[in-house]
């Protein structure tokens, strides 16, 4: 079972790349290249010395981050382990190089997630490709432009001041002189290691999205376009509940049958359904906890100890105690999880949508007994993940199937299987106890998450006594990440709660949370949230209510406004959301990513909620689990602080953290009910 | 049995009973419409009959013998774009674009019964679709700027 949030308990690379100078120009032609160093222990191994060679390994660079050809025909290749599953990194990436490079996004093509062909990355997840990622490409790409200068000055004998790169060529001011960056770099063959570094700022240039006229095509080619020569169709014998065990299975010979593994292959896939379920199959089955009975089972199943504050509350006016609910949600990406598993001779290639190609190289080769080296993956761009396709079911048992085929196999799951077998967002219990003076000033402030997630727990309020807990539970349901994270839970308790306060102390929200907030960030978010909202200037028509909430994660800070109405049901009609990561690197995608952050986060809000009884989900398809669609979209105002003299932080995640609680806020000021529970709506189709 | 898809005929050995979109997408390579649900509630493998958008995943193939089967393959005509396919690009109006076919073909039906749409009308038909990544914004802007586009002969 997943652990929730796992990939902060992940540890350092399980392979390290050692890339061998001649591969660099056996696979892309002669030319130049530039490797990005994670450490300088390899800086010293790639210029000849002998290191201390890291985890037994010695004479080559061990830790690169990306690299960096330039060929003779003047075209750029980047190498990442970051892949694409909608959030546009492959652009802001390919931004990050062409910016270097002073040229169009054109003269760049980047090489994603090919387990083969790219450096180790743990995964694209956390929000970390714009922080952690952009800087070593552009550090990269910069090595290189300086490289070219450096060739054109002394091919010329030229000032290298008296040298520009523009638009793919580098040119010298006062002559006609001019050279390609095929030109220059011809048979050069020259490696070059650099370690990270300051870097420039992003130009902040809106980019549309590369390899857009492929999607609008239908010609790109995702996971489960994919087909190969001999090719069959796979399909898995499903447990009817979930932890089930498979006993006899009688009727059907399936092709293979593993522990309680079974499934079968044949040339057409719909007709695999109704040949499975002519095997008589014996399932064990054991008592599962069901929806109903959740919440009380998380709170008895908690670990250690639940500690107390005892400070802070003296000369408090008010002293509020809430229980804050959230229930597991699915991630629901379009494209199901799939893969295409090739073996030839004992290597295995799989082609599959994740947003973690090393791990699931490892997990594949751990299912094999075979080693890393032998097994290939790659990564085609997704169609989306938001936190659930970290892990390689759908390729294991593609590489399964195949193995006993003896050809290739395609497996996509259904959406039933997306439902039952894939992991959910966790769901939780929080409560909290605040004590608050008079003036508003908070004092004291305890909250405890139950299986939520650790991510946003810690009130960014400037708070003198404060008691923050995580508890780990059983989970009934599988769960993983999702995108933010826990930190839409812990906002949703936190944010809600504070609305709380600002009501029994009758001090205006935004007023309550200036008062107690110090981090300047935080207050310009929320400031700029209420000055676009009119906040304090409309008065909501009757039926309507405000709400307000803010929010710091993973680099980012977000405040949004809400106007809901609630008759004949309750509908987001406005959100405001400002946001503000740092330097913006591509106005046009970030704003798209805050609006699909924000219209994803309605989901959640409002109605969406796994249900299930006895090991079976409940409302497993998509006609009875309901997701945002075009009627649900509120009129949405989006603004993006571009701070230029901060570094760029990740953008895919945090702006769904502020939605919901202020969504509950606007409810609880327009029927003065207060909904302690998300989804908030639940019976609203 | 034998197709009219895109203006060209084209013979498939299939089971009657088969879904046109895996008839479309596995056995003729056109891979365009995607699988989403199989229940006809995403809206992904949305292909036109006669011009009239339907869910290829709940649609027989059979029920599509004699018709004029248009898929997203068959909209770019002599390397130009379809007036929605240049919408969708100008308007940026995607993020993993898994579900982008689909709207595309969804809209030209609605286009096809209605060359000027209100926001409203675009918004009940395409109610059937659904973006995950949420790009529904974007996509509304899309389709009233490709209406804008079409002859309204």
């Amino acid at each position: 079972m997943l652990e929730v949030e796992r990939y902060e308990l992940e540890g350092g690379p399980a392979y390290q790349f050692q890339p061998d100078r001649r591969d660099c120009f056996k696979l892309l032609g002669s030319g130049i290249a530039v490797l990005l160093l994670l450490s300088d222990q390899a800086e010293a191994q790639e210029s000849g010395a002998r290191g201390r060679g890291g985890r037994g390994r010695a004479s080559q660079p061990s830790d690169i981050g990306a690299w960096l050809h330039i060929g003779e025909d003047s075209k750029v290749t980047v190498m990442t382990g970051k892949v694409e599953v909608g959030q546009n990194t492959r652009t802001a990436l390919t931004q990050a190089a062409a910016e270097e490079l002073h040229s169009s996004v054109g003269t760049v093509k980047l090489i994603m997630g090919d387990t083969a062909l790219v450096p180790y990355d743990a995964g694209t997840f956390g929000s970390l490709s714009t922080p952690q990622m952009a800087p070593q490409i552009r550090r990269a790409a910069a090595t290189a432009r300086e490289m070219l200068l450096d060739f054109a000055a002394e091919t010329w004998k030229a000032e290298r001041t008296s040298l520009s790169v523009r638009d793919g060529r580098v040119f010298e001011s006062g002559s006609q002189r001019s050279a390609s960056f095929g030109e220059l770099t011809a048979g050069r063959n020259i490696v070059r290691s650099v370690q990270q570094g300051p870097v420039a700022k992003p130009l902040a240039q809106a980019v549309a999205k590369i390899d857009a006229r492929n999607i609008v095509t239908g010609s790109h080619k995702y996971t489960s376009d994919i087909k190969r020569p001999g090719m069959v169709y796979g399909k898995v014998l499903r447990p009817p509940e979930y932890q089930a065990s498979l006993g006899a299975v009688e009727g059907q010979p399936l092709l293979i049958r593993e522990g309680s593994f079974a499934g079968i292959t044949g040339p057409n896939p719909e007709a695999l359904p109704a040949l499975l379920r002519q095997a008589k199959a014996e399932w064990k089955s054991t008592p599962q906890i069901s929806s109903t009975k959740l919440y009380g089972h998380l709170k008895q199943t908690a670990q250690g100890e639940r500690k107390t504050l005892n400070e802070g509350w003296e000369g408090c006016e008010h002293k509020l105690e809430a229980s804050y609910k959230i229930a597991y949600i699915a991630h629901i990406p379009l494209e199901p999880r799939a893969a295409v598993a090739e073996w030839t001779g004992d290597k295995l290639t799989v082609w599959t949508g994740t947003q973690r190609p090393f791990g699931v190289r490892s997990e594949l080769a751990q299912a094999f007994q075979i080693p890393e080296e032998r097994v290939r993956v790659i990564v085609p761009d997704t169609g989306s993940g938001y936190g659930g396709k970290h892990t390689g079911e759908a390729a294991i048992e593609a590489a399964r199937l195949a193995k006993s085929a003896g050809k290739p196999v395609k497996l996509v799951w259904t959406r039933k299987e997306e439902f039952d077998c894939a992991y959910f967002r966790p769901a939780g219990v929080i409560d909290i106890r605040s004590g608050t003076r008079k003036d508003g000033i908070i004092t004291a402030w305890e909250f405890h998450n139950y299986n939520s997630g650790g991510s946003g727990l810690a009130t960014p309020y400037d708070i003198a006594h404060k008691l923050t807990e995580f508890h780990r539970t059983d989970s009934p349901l599988k769960q993983g990440s999702y995108r933010g994270l826990a930190a839409t839970a812990n906002h949703f308790a936190r944010e809600s709660h504070m609305d709380e306060i600002a009501r029994a102390a009758g001090i205006d929200p935004l007023e309550l949370r200036l008062r107690n907030l110090k981090d300047e960030r935080m207050k310009a978010v929320l400031r700029a949230a209420a000055e676009k909202f009119g906040w304090g200037k409309l008065k909501p028509r009757p039926g309507h209510g405000f709400g307000i909430s803010c929010g710091f994660e993973k680099g980012g800070y977000v405040a949004s406004c809400v106007e809901v109405s609630t008759a004949p049901k309750i509908k987001l009609e406005r959100v405001v959301t400002v946001f503000e990561c740092g330097a913006v690197v591509n106005p046009l995608h970030l704003q798209n990513q805050v609006e699909g952050a924000v219209i994803m986060g309605i989901g959640g809000a409002l109605f969406e909620a796994i249900a299930f009884e006895d090991g079976k989900l409940t409302n497993g398809l998509l006609s009875k689990y309901r997701v945002p669609r075009f009627s649900d979209l509120p009129v949405l105002e989006t603004v993006l602080l571009d701070r230029r003299d901060l570094p760029s932080a990740g953008a895919g995640e945090t702006p769904i953290i502020a939605l919901a609680p202020a969504a509950a806020n606007a409810i609880c000021d327009a029927t003065g009910k207060r909904i302690r529970s998300m989804p908030m709506a639940p019976q609203n189709s | 049995m034998e197709l009219k898809i895109n203006g060209v005929v084209r013979r498939v050995d299939v089971d009657l009973s088969r879904t046109l979109l895996s008839v479309l997408r596995d056995e003729l390579d056109l891979t365009g419409a995607k699988y989403g649900c199989g229940e006809g509630q995403c809206g992904s493998c949305t292909v036109l009959l006669d011009g009239v958008a339907v869910r290829s995943c709940i649609t027989p193939v059979k029920a599509a013998a004699g018709k004029q089967i248009t898929t997203i393959e068959g909209l770019e005509k002599n390397g130009k774009l379809h007036p929605l396919q240049q919408a969708f690009l100008d308007a940026d109006a995607m993020q993993c674009g898994y579900c982008t076919t689909g709207m595309i073909m969804n809209a030209a039906g609605l286009l096809h019964k209605n060359k000027s749409p209100k926001t409203e009308e675009i918004v009940r038909a395409m109610q059937g679709n659904i973006c995950r990544c949420g790009t529904y914004p974007r996509i509304l802007t899309a389709i009233r700027n490709a209406a804008k586009e079409l002859p309204h002969a």
